[in-house]
């Protein structure tokens, strides 16, 4: 509830253009050759002092690449993207890998200072609640350039450190499971980011062990021209639990640049992966110019008995949205969860979804997604829930609700439904629905002004899924949301 | 307080008049009723005290304290003291009462540049007003009029009125559908608010709901019109020979 006044506060404190974190930080760095080749691969996995399984790994991927055509299923559109005018490498010229935070450069935690992200360690422990603390992976461009709480977390046996790193201190978790969840031919995009990829977080929780804080990883995109492919992998044990919470945010270009990541979740026997996403990239100007295409890639897949993987995102940002994280429900008993706002205004087009795929007895899966559109925008939920022939008492609900605020919007539903096996069972339900033109003069009525009313329609239209976010970030996600819609009205 | 001077009006871009010349005039610590038969243009004056742009105001003019009402935007009215209790509350899915009633009291708090409630002190007030209102903190936490019964609603209403602390309130049909004990609850709740410096105007289809808020005026609203003012006693008398003679002398 304090958050709709924040919120106003927030938006007030904006000016005509809305997205606040469009400033660029003054950086020197260091870029590899342009286009995408066996030697731009080279180049990167030599950067990153790779083993040389993943150098082929990289170049296999390419190949495939290179023989694939780019889809044109989703309800999207957009120049043709030439892969050859664009950098797969940049990094902040002092970053040689994550350091300590006193060794990272000022100007570096300044920015993420300015984007509200505490990296400060110490900071973060004098806070009187423990439960508060967060450990953060940023990632700026291509490299991580710091991760906090590590020795902390290493003592309770858990691994968080960047891809580039876990490749180099642990190769065979990485070689085991890299790959096992989205492989490398997936999709275009996935077969794009595994060719060059270029950093992410690596999440290991032993056997048994909760994680003690939240993790949580910052991407910024800063450089011009330069895609951003991170690649994000976690694996839970048997029996352990995690928090995982991403956020990216990307300065204000006039040009398209491109984010294609993948993720993937490994969850084994009676282990639980919570995966929350506050995706903000900037999403273009208000005539639709420039803006990230943001083509993700994220699977979990729940290996293990009684395993569960819950999706939680908040999309606010992106030119074009086009991700569907997904659950493999092959474990006996396993759930799978998809809790979705997606938001666009302005020229945004959004295709987003989940796709649950039930092989396991008895595996469960609840989807609630909220689209909420305005301006100009297309807002699409796409979603696939399908049951194996073994996947006996299969269990689905499915919920999308649309919010269309004005009349140059357009939301769409496209739910698939496969069934093999008759004693699954699938629900689903929808709706579309408007911001009343009674609904906003009761509000004005009651003295909220226009902006303030819109605000507590829509968070009383995404409460259901914003309660599903950690706490510290539902109120931060609350903010985001009615920033983005601003302007939508009157 | 309240100075309507011969008011006209009619639906956004259509022909009709709805108000055709309303005079009236309500001084603070005043209770007016208007009565009138169904589609006199009750609701219709309501709206348009209230600010609803569905209706084009073509002749007359509104004052509030003074002050030109019809140039002000609803939420302005609001913060200014005008409080509409609605005959058909609207539904705010996932936005609990509580919550609903801090956004409010807040909004108009900071539009009258006074600093917002802290949380005690906001509880308490609700705790207060809802004791009174037989309102129960599990309807506090459901949905505004989500699901709510034609009782709850108007207990909200007035709920919000108590709370909001408006000078000007008008009522649209309180009392359609209660029955005789959530009727009295919710007279008494208004009765609570009476006081000299404050004004109401009570629009009712039925005598009934004056027997427990007794007016000091009563006018007759027909086709647009008022037609006749009295004492409390013009109430008693429309309820024994209905609205006929006055729809009469109104065409
Ligand atoms: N929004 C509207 N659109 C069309 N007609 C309306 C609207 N509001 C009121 N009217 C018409 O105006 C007249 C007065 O209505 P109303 O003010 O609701 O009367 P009352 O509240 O006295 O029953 C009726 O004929 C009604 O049909
Ligand atoms: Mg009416």
């Amino acid at each position: 509830m304090p958050a709709v006044q924040e919120t106003i506060e927030q938006v007030k404190a904006i000016d005509v253009d809305q997205y606040k974190y469009g400033f660029v930080t003054d950086i020197e760095s260091e870029k590899g050759a342009k286009g995408l080749s066996e030697e731009t691969i080279r180049f990167l996995s030599a950067k990153k002092n790779e083993p040389e399984w993943m150098t082929e790994w990289r170049l296999d991927a390419l190949r495939r690449f290179q023989q694939m055509e780019e889809p044109d299923w989703a309800r999207v559109s957009y120049p043709k993207i030439d892969f050859d005018d664009l950098y797969y490498w940049a990094a902040p010229k002092s970053v040689e890998g994550p350091k300590s935070l006193d060794e990272v450069d000022p100007e570096l935690l300044a920015t993420y200072e300015k984007l509200g992200i505490p990296l400060a360690e110490q900071e973060m422990l004098a806070g009187v609640e423990p439960k508060n603390r967060v450990a953060v992976d940023a990632v700026f461009d291509s490299v991580s350039v710091v991760t906090t709480f590590k020795e902390e977390l290493k003592k309770a046996g858990v691994i968080f450190c960047s891809i580039s790193e876990a490749l180099r201190e642990y190769p065979d978790l990485v070689k085991k499971y890299l790959g096992s969840v989205v492989p490398v031919t997936d999709n275009y995009y996935a077969t794009l980011n595994s060719a060059v990829f270029s950093d992410g977080s690596f999440v290991y929780i032993p056997e048994g062990v909760r994680c003690p804080m939240e993790l949580s990883t910052y991407f910024r995109i800063n450089e011009q021209n330069t895609g951003q492919f991170e690649r994000t992998l976690i694996i839970a044990e048997k029996g352990s639990y995690v928090s995982y919470l991403e956020g990216c945010t990307a300065p204000q270009r006039d040009e398209n640049q491109l984010h294609a990541a993948v993720v993937e979740l490994v969850a084994l026997d009676d282990a639980e992966i919570k995966y929350s996403t506050v995706q903000n990239w900037f999403p273009g100007d208000k005539e639709g110019k420039g803006g990230i295409y943001n083509f993700v890639t994220k699977r979990g897949d729940c290996r293990g008995k009684n395993s569960k993987i819950s999706w939680t995102q908040v999309e606010t940002g992106s030119a074009i949205t086009w991700k569907y994280p997904s659950c493999i429900l092959r474990g006996e008993n396993s759930r799978g969860e998809f809790y979705s706002i997606a938001v666009s205004n302005g020229y945004q087009q959004v295709d987003s979804g989940t796709k649950m795929i039930h092989l396991g007895k008895n595996s469960s899966s609840r989807i609630i997604s909220k689209g909420i559109s305005a301006g100009r925008s297309q807002n699409t939920y796409r979603g696939l829930v399908s049951a194996h022939r073994k996947a006996s008492n299969a269990r689905n609900f499915t919920q999308c609700d649309s919010l269309l605020i004005g009349q140059d919007c357009g939301a769409h539903t496209v739910p698939y439904i496969e069934s093999k096996n008759a004693s699954a069972q699938f629900e689903h339900e929808a709706t579309t629905s408007k911001i009343s033109d009674d609904q906003m003069f009761y509000c004005l009525q009651r003295g909220l002004s226009e902006e303030e009313a819109v605000a507590l329609i829509v968070n009383g239209f995404v409460k259901d899924v914003i309660q599903q976010l950690p706490m510290e970030f539902a109120v931060e996600a609350q903010k985001l949301i009615s920033i983005s819609l601003e302007g939508s009205v009157g | 307080m309240l100075e309507i001077k011969n008011l006209h009006a009619r639906i956004a871009e259509e022909e009709t008049e709805i108000l055709r010349g309303v005079n009236l005039t309500v001084n603070a610590g005043e209770v007016h009723a208007i009565m009138g038969p169904n589609g006199s243009g009750k609701s219709t004056l309501s709206y348009i005290l209230a600010g609803k742009d569905d209706y084009e105001v073509t002749e007359g003019e509104v004052l509030f304290n003074g002050e030109n009402m019809l140039d002000m935007d609803p939420d302005e009215r609001a913060a200014a003291g005008m409080f509409l209790a609605f005959q058909y509350p609207i539904e705010i899915p996932g936005v609990a009462t509580m919550e609903f009633l801090k956004t409010a009291m807040n909004a108009q708090r900071k539009a009258r540049g006074e600093d917002v409630l802290s949380i005690p002190d906001f509880m308490k007030r609700v705790k207060a007003a809802a004791s009174h209102l037989n309102v129960s903190m599990d309807m506090l936490k459901r949905p505004l009029n989500v699901g709510f019964s034609g009782g709850e609603k108007k207990r909200a209403e007035i709920l919000q009125m108590s709370l909001l602390e408006p000078k000007l309130c008008v009522l649209d049909e309180t009392d359609s559908g209660l029955d005789i004990d959530a009727l009295r609850i919710v007279s008494e709740g208004v009765n609570k608010l009476r006081g000299p410096e404050r004004a109401m105007v009570v629009i009712t289809h039925y005598q009934r709901l004056l027997d427990h808020i007794v007016p000091d005026v009563v006018h007759v609203l027909s086709k647009g019109r008022i037609v006749k003012s009295g004492d409390k006693d013009l109430a008693l008398e429309l309820e024994k020979n209905g609205y006929a003679d006055y729809v009469d002398t109104a065409a």
